[in-house]
């Protein structure tokens, strides 16, 4: 092998949706960190067969949620009850049961934001460059191949044990993958 | 490809008849020939049923901007408005509009929040149903205010008296729910786009494909990390779009509901007008679908299950619009309060032939509005009932055109024959529309077919992840999806 390039890691593929995820237990069980699984539809229980933690997008959309009726009512009373007050027919200047409807539309607003923002965010999106794409047969993870791969950063990985694990759990076929 | 029904696939255990649902995707078809199906209509050469379609929508958007225009430098004066018919067909329209966008955000996220996994089928459409929808009806308040160019006034920006919006008005209330819903609506849809359009991209034949789709898919890769943090923030703007959904309408409906006119200052009205909101625009996804399942022959996605599930929407939404115009006419009567009396009773119910000889009243000028009203959203859908008639694609069709007539002419009712009689008899006028209000409205059909046109040519009409997602070979506990040994 003539290393011109780096390289990224090994790429398996499977058929179905209950082999990959074999696989990935088995993976999970051999105390791989960094790896990831590639399907066309999420795979119910596939988070627990790679031992994933719950995500955190929920944090982004509460705190952006928060934010968005203080600031909605705040918005409100500086305009009307405080930068220029007019007075309209006889209703207080601020009550937050009128100014409830927008600053509750701020809140949604704001929320629906943070959850795409967060999940952006916290997926590393966009990014137009991955190595993975490089294969020609991945072009299909998006079809109806499921695929798992590892990369060469993972402390355990070795070019031999790796490959040897993969071919274990069934795959079909397993490519290297260079950056 | 296209054609392989996948006959070597394991047999599934048998399950009583009577607890066998109906697959969503029928014929037991590969994963891989659901994207080549779906994806396959925005690929290859424009059919000829596209432009036959495209460019009569073209023209007519070239209409509904003339109108604008026309508008913008003669004044309102070209529309029938009046006083004191001062809303007509202008908020007519908008609340028709937003009305049918409503059905987009209800199958994508009160559907999804309830589990029901036949909306995967339909969603994506629904919801550019809404956008485009939304973009329709927004035309309308914006001209509606005579001075375009003030426009901004409605923005929580100071003029040049430094004076801000007063927010006390049901009518700022609605320029927030309305431009929150639409921008609320286009991320959802985005977002369900992306794996999508990593599947166009994955199939992209020519460099200009690749590089547009690459682009718009953020470079997805369908990695399960990802996949988990998606689903994640799905779930949670599902939870956002339910209660958002919910408030427009019924922020729309406070801007009748809070003024003092009898036939409009009415506590009904928040949850009457959402139930006419979700039957309406299941109306118009009925309209467009049935044709789109056919041309694009997408019978085995869209199936007739899917097409019976929907007459049932209709069925129980235009049940409870039947319920509310009934519980509005008893209420009318019961407060005894003679001018909201009037309004049910002398401007919109009586008839010529039956009830204003009944009544002893001279009929109503606008009779004919209230009554199609009537046999459109109450007594026509009450046929879906029937199995037959919910399984018939032709039925169902001309059932779902009348569903979008009725709820026009509901608005209609609500707003004109409110309006143009109420406390002083000197007050009283007729109102007719203009040829200038008949093309507005017949151009904004224009631009929304244009879009939805343009949306069928470039984009997955059908959320292909998810479907896939429910289907049988996707699930890793079903034998069809790899499983051995009967269950986990």
């Amino acid at each position: 092998m003539s290393n011109s390039t780096v390289k990224y890691g090994l790429l398996a593929e499977f058929d179905t949706a209950a082999d990959i995820m074999h696989a990935a237990e088995k993976v999970r069980d051999s105390g791989y960190k960094r790896w990831d699984v590639y399907t066309p539809f999420p795979v119910h229980g596939m988070d627990d067969a790679m031992g994933l933690k719950k995500s955190k997008v929920g944090w982004f959309t509460f705190f952006a949620g928060a934010a968005g009726l203080t600031l909605g009512y705040l918005m409100i009373w500086w305009m009307n009850a405080y930068d220029y007050a007019i007075v309209v027919g006889g209703k207080p200047l601020f009550s937050p049961i009128y100014s409830f409807p927008v600053a509750y539309e701020c809140t949604i607003l704001l929320a629906s934001f943070g959850s795409l923002g967060g999940m952006l965010l916290l997926n590393g999106l966009p990014c137009w460059y991955n190595p993975i794409f490089s294969s020609e047969r991945f072009k299909r993870a998006s079809h109806d191949k499921f695929f798992l791969a590892i990369e060469a950063t993972d402390p355990k990985f070795s070019d031999t044990e790796t490959r040897k694990l993969l071919q274990d759990t069934g795959s079909k076929n397993i490519e290297e993958v260079r950056d | 490809m296209a054609d392989a029904i996948s006959k070597d696939l394991p047999v599934i255990p048998s399950v009583p008849k009577e607890l066998v649902r109906e697959p969503l995707v029928l014929n037991q078809r590969p994963l891989g020939w659901i994207s080549d199906q779906i994806a396959g209509i925005a690929e290859g050469k424009t059919p000829t049923w596209w432009w036959v379609l495209f460019v009569p929508s073209v023209v007519l958007t070239v209409v509904c901007f003339a109108m604008i225009v026309h508008l913008m430098t003669t004044g309102v004066g070209v529309w029938g408005l009046q006083v004191p018919v001062a809303w007509a067909w202008d908020i007519t329209n908008f609340v028709f509009w937003i009305g049918i966008g409503h059905a987009g955000t209800l199958i994508s996220a009160i559907l999804f929040l309830l589990r029901q996994k036949w909306r995967t089928s339909i969603n994506r459409a629904a919801e550019a149903m809404t956008i485009f929808a939304v973009m329709c009806a927004g035309i309308f308040p914006l001209i509606h205010i005579g001075r375009i160019w003030l426009g901004w006034w409605l923005l929580p920006l100071p003029n040049s008296n430094s004076i801000w919006p007063q927010f006390r008005s049901p009518l700022l209330w609605d320029v927030f729910a309305v431009s929150t819903y639409f921008t609320v609506s286009l991320l959802f849809w985005y977002m369900g786009l992306i794996p999508d359009l990593a599947v166009m991209r994955d199939r992209a034949k020519t460099k200009i494909r690749q590089v547009a789709y690459g682009i718009f898919s953020l470079g997805w890769t369908g990695s399960n990390r990802h996949w988990s943090n998606y689903e994640k923030a799905y779930l949670l703007l599902a939870g956002l779009s339910t209660p958002l959904v919910l408030s427009v309408h019924s922020i729309v409906s406070f801007d009748f509901a809070v003024s003092q006119l009898p036939g409009w200052h009415t506590t009904i009205f928040p949850p009457y007008f959402v139930a006419g909101a979700v039957f309406s625009g299941f109306g118009m996804v009925l309209t467009l679908l049935l044709p789109m399942r056919k041309v694009c022959k997408l019978e085995e996605i869209v199936t007739v299950r899917h097409i019976e599930l929907m007459g049932k929407v209709i069925l129980a939404t235009g049940s409870i619009v039947g319920y509310a115009y009934g519980m509005e006419f008893f209420i009318a009567w019961y407060s005894g309060n003679p001018y909201e009396k009037f309004v049910f009773m002398q401007n919109r119910a009586a008839d010529p032939f039956i009830l204003g000889p009944l009544w002893g009243v001279e009929p109503a000028p606008y009779w004919w509005a209230y009554w199609s009203m009537i046999s459109c959203n109450v007594i026509c859908p009450q046929l879906f009932w029937f199995k037959k008639v919910r399984t018939n694609m032709w039925v169902v069709f001309v059932i779902s055109i009348f569903v979008n007539i009725g709820m026009w002419f509901e608005r209609f009712v609500i707003i004109v024959t409110s309006l143009h009689r109420d406390y002083m008899p000197s007050n009283w006028a007729y109102y007719s529309p203009t040829w200038v209000d008949i093309w507005q409205f017949v151009g904004t059909f224009g631009l929304f077919m244009t879009l939805f046109l343009l949306f069928m040519r470039f984009l997955p009409t059908i959320a292909i992840g998810e479907v896939k997602g429910v289907t049988p070979q996707a699930d890793p506990h079903h034998p069809l999806g790899g499983a051995k040994g009967g269950h986990h």
